[in-house]
C-alpha cells in the first residue's frame, strides 16, 4: 500500500501546481502530520492519510474551479453576459414567475414579430429548469437572492461538480491519482472555462457537467456490467439531452465507443447490458423534450446510435448460435450468412428511410462539422455565427493550449500521462535517494542496498535525468496554470456586453453603450413598440429592452432573416415599404466607428446582404463590392454608400472628428474616412444615439400627411 | 344642495360646451379668413353669410395684419383657416408657410383661392398639398368650347364647367343643375400625390395660357388634366380645398345666370352657391366625418375580450361607425365595411354585417396558424374619413393538455404497449417459476 501511497504524493504535487493555495497548503498538511506521528497519540494509518490528502485536495480543486470563474464579476458586475444567455435569462426569470407547465407552453409573442415562437417547444430546457431548481432550493432554505445571481453562478458552479465527476472519472479509468489531475486540468482548461465563467448563463455550462457525467457513467456501466449504472447513465443522457443540443456528440461518441470495442473482440455481456439498457431508456427519455421529439429515430445523425443497437443483438445472437452450434464449419457459414443479412436489411431500411424523408439526411450543422468550408459555400447563416467559424489554429492553440474544450477524455488523457509521468520519475527519484541515505547513514552496505547501488551505478545518469525531468514537468505544468489564469482573466471574463478599453492615460474606460441603448428602449418606447436590428441584438433587445423584435439570435426562420437583410441593404425607400409591412416602428443598428469598435454592423454588413441574397436574388453582393473589396470610404460602391445600413450607421457622423489630426468622419473602426458624409434621412429620424454612438436608434417616421 | 352638485357636475361638462373643435363635436366653428383687402368682406359676403348662418364664428383678417397668428401657448385658436388672399406675399404676424402646413397636419382645414397672379406663397402652400399651378402668373384656363356666354365675345376665360366629381359626400345628395362659373388659373395634380382629389374639372378642350398673348408654344396644361377646383383629405383627416379662382366665390357670380356654350338652356342661377356652400360642409366636417368606436372581440359565447386566442378558436369581432351629421352622430350604414385577420397577409377577409344602428359584427374561426394577428379595419371610401383601425392579438398554439387525450387511430398504439407489459410480465414468470 506505501507504493500506492507514494504516486498520490507525486500526484499531489502536480495537482498543487495547479493552484497557490494548494501548493501553500499540502507542505502544512504534511508538518502537522509529522508531529502526529511523532506524537503517536493521533496516528493515521497510511490509507487514512491518503484519503484525507485526495479530500483535501479535492475540496480545493474544487473551490478552484469555482473562483478561478469569477474573475468577470470582480472586474465588472454580477451581470449575464453576451447573447444568448440573456435569453436563457429571460426564460428562466419566466420560469420562476409562472411556473413549468406555462414555461413548457410558452408562446412568446415578443420575437420574431409576427411569427411568434413557441419557446417551450423550441429550446432546451435543462439549463433553466436547473437554475430554477438551485433558487427554489435557496429560497426554501430562506435565501432571499435574485435570480439573476443564481444564473450567474450557475456555471461556475457546475464547472465544479464536473471536477468532481472528472475525478471520479480518472479514478474509474486509471488510477485515484489520475483523478484527481484530471480534476486539476479540467478545473483550469481555458477552453471550458470560456463557456463556463460567471455570467456565461449557456447551455455549455451544464452540458459540459452532463457530458462527462454520462461518459464516466457509462464506462462505469461497461466495467461493472451493472443494471443501475446503465440506468444512471440513462438518467445522465437525459439531462444531457435536456440541456444541450451537442447531445449529438454523445448519441454518436458511446456507439463509436462499443463499436472500437467490438471490433477488437472485447463484447462481453457487460457491455451487451450496459449499452442496450442505456440506449432503450435514454432515447425514451430524451423524447420527452419536445425539442428533441422523434429524432432519435427520425434523423440521419442518430442512425450511428440505432445501427450500433441492432449490431450488438446481431453480435448476441450470433454468441448464442454459436454456444448452440458446436461444429465450427457451421457456425462460419451461418456467420457469413446472418452478417450479409444483417448489413442488407440495414442498408435497405436505412435507404427506404431516406428516400421516403421518414429519416431526415444531416443537417447544415452536422456537415460543417465534418467540412468547415460547407457552410461558407451552402448556407451563409450558419457561417455567419463566429462560433461555427471554421478555427484559426492560433486561437486553437490560444484556447486549448495542451488541451482540447470538446473532448474532456482528452484532458482525462493527459491527466493520465501526467500522474503516470510523474509517479513514474518519482518513484526513480525517490528510490534513489532512499537508497544513498541508506547508505550514509548505516555506513556498511547490505547486500540488497548494495546490488541495488550497484544497479543504479550501472545507470548513472538516470536519478538526474529524472529529477531534471521531474522539473521539467513541474515547470510545464505551472507554466499552464499562469497561462490558464492569464487567459481567463483577460480574454474570457469580459461580458462583451459592457465593453473596456484603455484610454489615452492608461486609465479603464468602460463604455456601457449596450444597457443604455436598451434601458432607454424601455422607457421611452410604446411597449409594444417593434425594433428592427440585425439578429445579434434580438435577446438583449427582448430581455433588457422588453420590446418586440422582429428576428432574434434563434435563427429558425431564415427567410424573415432575409427580409431583415434586405431592408437593410435596400435604399432607404425601398426598405422602408418592407418595415412599413412588418410594422416596424424602430430601427436599431451597432455602430463601433467612433470608439474603434470592430463588432459592429457594417463589419457584419457582408453576411446581411449575402443572407438577403440567399432569399431575394434582388440583392447582389458584387453590388457592394468594389473590384471583390469591401469598403465604406469614397471609392465604394454607389450602392454600398446609400444603402440603409451604411446610412444609419454614418448619419451626422461626417460632422464629428473622432481623431485628432484626423479630418471629420474618420471611422476609427476601419480607419479610414467616410465615403458619404452627406447623409438625409427621409423615411426615419434619429431617435437615440448613446454616448459612445455604439448603438443607434431610428425611429421609422408615419407615412406623409399629405401624401 | 341637489343644485349645487348639479351646477358642479355641469361645470364639468362647460368646455364641451364651448363651440370648438374636438373629435366629439369635429365640425369647424373658429375660422380665420385671411383677406387681401376687406372690400372681398362685402363682395363675398353671401359665401360667407352661408358659413355663418351655420354656426362658424368667422375671423376676418388682412393677410398681412401683423397681430395675427394661429395658436396661442401652443393651443389653436382657430378650427379652419381660409385663405381668400392669392397676392400676398408674406402673411403678418406669426404665420408662415410652416405655420400653414403645421396647422393643416395637426388636423384642421384650409380653403385656398388662388388667382392668376397667385403668389408664390401660395404656390408653396399648394404645392405642399400636391397641386401645381401653371408656373406663368399670367396664365387662365382658356376653353372656346364650353365658355359661359355672355353679352360680349371675351376671351372665353370665364368657363362654365359642369364636370364634378361624382360624389354625394362631398357635393351633397342633391344634383348640381347649373355649371359652375370659373375664372382664374388653372392646376394640375402632383401624380405622387395619393390623396389629392379633382372636384371640377376643365373640359377636354380647355388650356392654361395667357389670354393676353398670342400662343406660341404649345400650353402645358390641357384637357382634362386641368383641375379647377381640387381637394385633398390628408391622412389625419385635415380637409383641404383648393381653388384657382377667387372670383368664384364671389357674390357677382353666385347671383349671375349663366349658359353654356353649346347648350340651349340659360340657366337663371349660376351652380356655384351651391357647389360651393355643399363642399365648404365637406371642408368643415359636417359631412361624412366617420367614427369608429368600441372594438370588440371575444371567444364565441364569452363576453371579455381575451389578452391571447388560440388557434381554431371560434369568435366575435364587432366594431361601432357613426357619422357626424353637423349636429350629432348617427349611426353609419353600409353594407362593404370589411374586417382582416392578418398577420402578414390577410388570414380571413369578411364582411361585417350591420344592424343599422352603427354596430358592425361578424363571427369567424381563428385560422390554424400561430402568430401575432391583427384585426384590421381599412374602410377608405371617397369623401369619408378613412378609417384605419388594427388592433393586435397574439394566437398561440394548444398548450400540452388540450390536445385529444384518446384518438381513434392510437389505439393499435396502446394495444401493442399493452399487450408488450403483459407478456413480459408472463414471460418473466414463466422464465422465473417454470424451471
Amino acid at each position: 500500500m506505501v507504493g500506492k501511497a507514494e504516486p498520490v504524493n507525486g500526484s499531489v504535487k502536480s495537482g498543487s501546481n495547479q493552484s497557490i493555495p494548494a501548493t501553500m497548503q499540502s507542505p502544512l498538511k504534511k508538518s502537522d502530520l509529522i508531529p502526529n506521528l511523532s506524537l503517536k497519540t493521533l496516528k493515521l494509518k497510511t490509507k487514512q492519510q491518503e484519503l484525507l490528502i485526495r479530500v483535501s485536495i479535492l475540496c480545493l480543486v474544487y473551490v478552484l474551479a469555482f473562483i478561478t470563474r469569477l474573475f468577470s464579476v470582480l472586474r465588472y458586475e454580477s451581470m449575464i453576459h453576451e447573447f444568448d444567455p440573456y435569453f436563457n435569462y429571460r426564460t428562466t426569470l419566466f420560469l420562476t414567475e409562472k411556473g413549468f407547465y406555462e414555461f413548457w407552453n410558452w408562446f412568446d409573442s415578443e420575437s420574431w414579430y409576427p411569427l411568434g415562437r413557441i419557446i417551450g417547444g423550441t429550446l432546451y430546457p435543462g439549463l433553466m429548469v436547473t437554475a430554477a431548481i438551485i433558487y427554489w432550493l435557496l429560497r426554501f432554505l430562506r435565501f432571499a437572492i435574485h435570480i439573476r445571481e443564481v444564473c450567474v453562478l450557475t456555471a461556475p458552479f457546475f464547472a465544479s461538480n464536473t471536477t468532481l465527476v472528472a475525478y471520479f472519472f480518472g479514478k474509474e479509468v486509471w488510477d485515484s491519482g489520475a483523478g484527481l489531475v484530471a480534476a486539476a486540468l479540467i478545473a483550469i482548461c481555458p477552453g471550458y472555462i470560456s463557456r463556463s465563467v460567471a455570467g456565461s448563463y449557456d447551455n455549455e455550462g451544464v452540458a459540459i457537467f452532463a457530458l462527462l457525467l454520462t461518459f464516466y457513467l457509462f464506462v462505469k456501466a461497461v466495467n461493472t456490467g451493472s443494471l443501475a449504472w446503465a440506468l444512471a447513465s440513462a438518467f445522465a443522457y437525459f439531462y444531457m439531452v435536456s440541456a444541450w443540443g451537442g447531445y449529438v456528440f454523445i448519441i454518436n461518441l458511446i456507439p463509436l465507443y462499443v463499436l472500437v470495442l467490438l471490433i477488437t473482440g472485447r463484447y462481453s455481456m457487460r457491455l451487451y447490458v450496459a449499452y442496450n439498457s442505456m440506449y432503450v431508456l435514454g432515447m425514451l427519455l430524451a423524447m420527452q423534450i419536445r425539442f428533441v421529439g422523434f429524432q432519435h429515430v427520425q434523423s440521419g445523425e442518430h442512425m450511428a446510435a440505432m445501427g450500433v443497437f441492432f449490431l450488438l443483438q446481431v453480435f448476441f445472437f450470433l454468441d448464442w448460435v454459436k454456444h448452440l452450434l458446436s461444429d465450427t464449419k457451421l457456425f462460419q457459414a451461418f456467420l457469413r450468412i446472418t452478417v450479409t443479412t444483417a448489413i442488407g436489411v440495414g442498408a435497405i431500411a436505412l435507404g427506404v428511410g431516406m428516400a421516403s424523408g421518414y429519416i431526415s439526411p444531416w443537417t447544415g450543422r452536422f456537415y460543417s462539422l465534418l467540412d468547415p468550408t460547407y457552410a461558407k459555400d451552402h448556407i451563409p447563416i450558419i457561417a455567419s455565427v463566429s462560433e461555427h467559424q471554421p478555427t484559426a489554429w492560433s486561437s486553437f492553440m490560444f484556447d486549448f493550449h495542451i488541451l482540447l474544450f470538446l473532448f474532456p477524455a482528452v484532458c482525462l488523457i493527459s491527466a493520465i500521462a501526467v500522474s503516470a509521468t510523474i509517479k513514474n520519475l518519482t518513484l526513480v527519484a525517490r528510490a534513489k535517494s532512499k537508497v544513498t541515505q541508506t547508505g550514509s547513514v548505516r555506513g556498511s552496505s547490505s547486500s540488497k542496498g548494495s546490488s541495488k547501488a550497484s544497479l543504479d551505478q550501472s545507470q548513472p545518469f538516470q536519478r538526474n535525468g529524472a529529477i531534471a525531468l521531474l522539473l521539467g514537468a513541474f515547470y510545464l505544468l505551472s507554466k499552464y496554470a499562469t497561462h490558464c489564469t492569464w487567459v481567463t482573466s483577460e480574454a474570457y471574463s469580459s461580458p462583451s456586453i459592457v465593453l473596456a478599453a484603455r484610454g489615452a492615460h492608461g486609465n479603464r474606460v468602460i463604455f456601457d453603450d449596450y444597457r443604455e441603448a436598451y434601458f432607454w428602449l424601455r422607457k421611452n418606447t410604446p411597449p409594444d413598440a417593434k425594433v428592427m436590428s440585425w439578429w445579434d441584438y434580438g435577446y438583449q433587445i427582448t430581455a433588457m429592452g422588453n420590446r418586440t423584435v422582429i428576428v432574434d439570435n434563434n435563427t429558425w426562420n431564415n427567410t424573415h432573416i432575409a427580409t431583415v437583410g434586405r431592408a437593410m441593404s435596400s435604399y432607404e425607400d425601398e426598405a422602408y415599404e418592407i418595415m412599413r409591412s412588418l410594422d416596424v416602428d424602430y430601427v436599431l443598428v451597432v455602430f463601433g466607428g467612433v470608439t474603434g469598435y470592430s463588432s459592429d454592423d457594417i463589419n457584419k454588413f457582408l453576411w446581411m446582404v449575402r443572407i438577403g441574397g440567399g432569399v431575394f436574388p434582388v440583392i447582389k453582393e458584387p453590388d457592394y463590392l468594389v473590384n471583390g473589396e469591401y469598403r465604406v470610404d469614397k471609392g465604394a460602391a454607389p450602392k454600398m454608400l446609400n444603402c440603409l445600413m451604411y446610412k444609419l450607421s454614418y448619419y451626422r457622423f461626417g460632422e464629428l472628428t473622432t481623431e485628432y489630426g484626423k479630418p471629420p468622419g474618420y471611422d476609427r473602426a476601419r480607419g479610414v474616412e467616410i465615403g458619404n458624409k452627406d447623409i438625409k434621412l427621409e423615411y426615419l429620424e434619429e431617435a437615440f444615439t448613446t454616448s459612445n454612438w455604439i448603438v443607434r436608434i431610428y425611429k421609422v417616421k408615419p407615412p406623409n400627411n399629405r401624401w | 344642495m341637489p343644485k349645487l352638485a348639479l351646477f358642479l357636475i355641469l361645470i364639468h361638462f362647460l368646455p364641451f360646451l364651448c363651440t370648438s373643435f374636438s373629435p366629439e363635436n369635429p365640425s369647424s366653428r373658429r375660422v380665420l379668413v385671411l383677406l387681401d383687402d376687406l372690400a372681398l368682406k362685402s363682395s363675398h359676403s353671401v359665401y360667407f353669410k352661408s358659413l355663418q348662418s351655420r354656426g362658424f364664428e368667422l375671423d376676418f383678417k388682412l393677410a398681412d395684419d401683423p397681430k395675427i397668428g394661429l395658436q396661442r401657448y401652443g393651443q389653436y385658436l382657430y378650427d379652419g383657416l381660409i385663405l381668400f388672399c392669392p397676392t400676398t406675399e408674406r402673411f403678418g404676424g406669426s404665420i408662415d408657410l410652416a405655420a400653414i402646413l403645421d396647422f393643416v397636419d395637426s388636423g384642421h382645414d384650409l380653403i385656398i383661392a388662388a388667382d392668376n397672379n397667385a403668389s408664390d406663397l401660395i404656390r408653396e402652400i399648394a404645392t405642399e398639398c400636391g397641386v401645381d399651378f401653371d408656373e406663368d402668373p399670367a396664365a387662365m384656363v382658356i376653353d372656346h368650347t364650353s365658355y359661359a356666354v355672355s353679352e360680349t365675345e371675351g376671351d372665353h376665360t370665364l368657363i362654365a364647367s359642369d364636370d364634378f366629381i361624382k360624389s354625394n359626400v362631398l357635393l351633397g345628395s342633391e344634383k348640381i343643375e347649373a355649371p359652375v362659373l370659373f375664372q382664374g388659373i388653372g392646376h394640375s395634380l402632383s401624380p405622387a400625390n395619393s390623396l389629392v382629389l379633382k372636384v371640377l374639372s376643365a373640359s377636354p378642350s380647355a388650356y392654361s395660357a395667357n389670354p393676353k398673348s398670342k400662343l406660341s408654344s404649345p400650353p402645358s396644361l390641357t384637357g382634362s388634366a386641368i383641375s379647377l377646383v381640387s381637394i385633398l383629405q390628408a391622412r389625419n383627416n385635415a380637409r383641404i380645398l383648393i381653388s384657382g379662382s377667387l372670383v368664384m366665390f364671389s357674390n357677382r357670380f353666385f347671383r349671375s345666370g349663366v349658359q353654356k356654350a353649346g347648350t340651349p338652356t340659360k340657366h337663371e342661377k349660376s351652380g356655384n352657391e351651391q357647389f360651393l356652400t355643399e363642399l365648404s360642409k365637406w371642408v368643415f366636417h359636417e359631412r361624412g366625418h366617420l367614427k369608429a368606436v368600441n372594438i370588440q372581440h371575444h371567444k364565441d359565447g364569452e363576453a371579455d375580450e381575451p389578452s391571447m386566442y388560440r388557434i381554431n378558436d371560434d369568435l366575435v369581432y364587432s366594431v361601432e361607425i357613426y357619422e357626424w351629421s353637423g349636429r350629432s352622430w348617427e349611426p353609419y350604414v353600409a353594407d362593404d365595411v370589411q374586417v382582416q385577420f392578418y398577420m402578414m397577409s390577410p388570414y380571413v377577409l369578411k364582411n361585417l354585417s350591420t344592424d343599422k344602428k352603427g354596430r358592425y359584427f361578424t363571427a369567424f374561426k381563428v385560422p390554424d396558424v400561430y402568430g401575432v394577428f391583427q384585426f384590421k379595419v381599412e374602410y377608405q371610401r371617397l369623401g369619408y374619413t378613412s378609417l384605419s383601425l388594427s388592433k393586435q392579438i397574439p394566437v398561440r398554439p394548444y398548450r400540452h393538455n388540450e390536445y385529444e387525450r384518446f384518438i381513434p387511430a392510437a389505439y393499435p398504439y396502446y394495444g401493442a404497449a399493452f399487450s408488450m407489459m403483459a407478456g413480459f410480465f408472463i414471460f418473466t414468470a414463466v422464465h422465473l417459476y417454470n424451471k
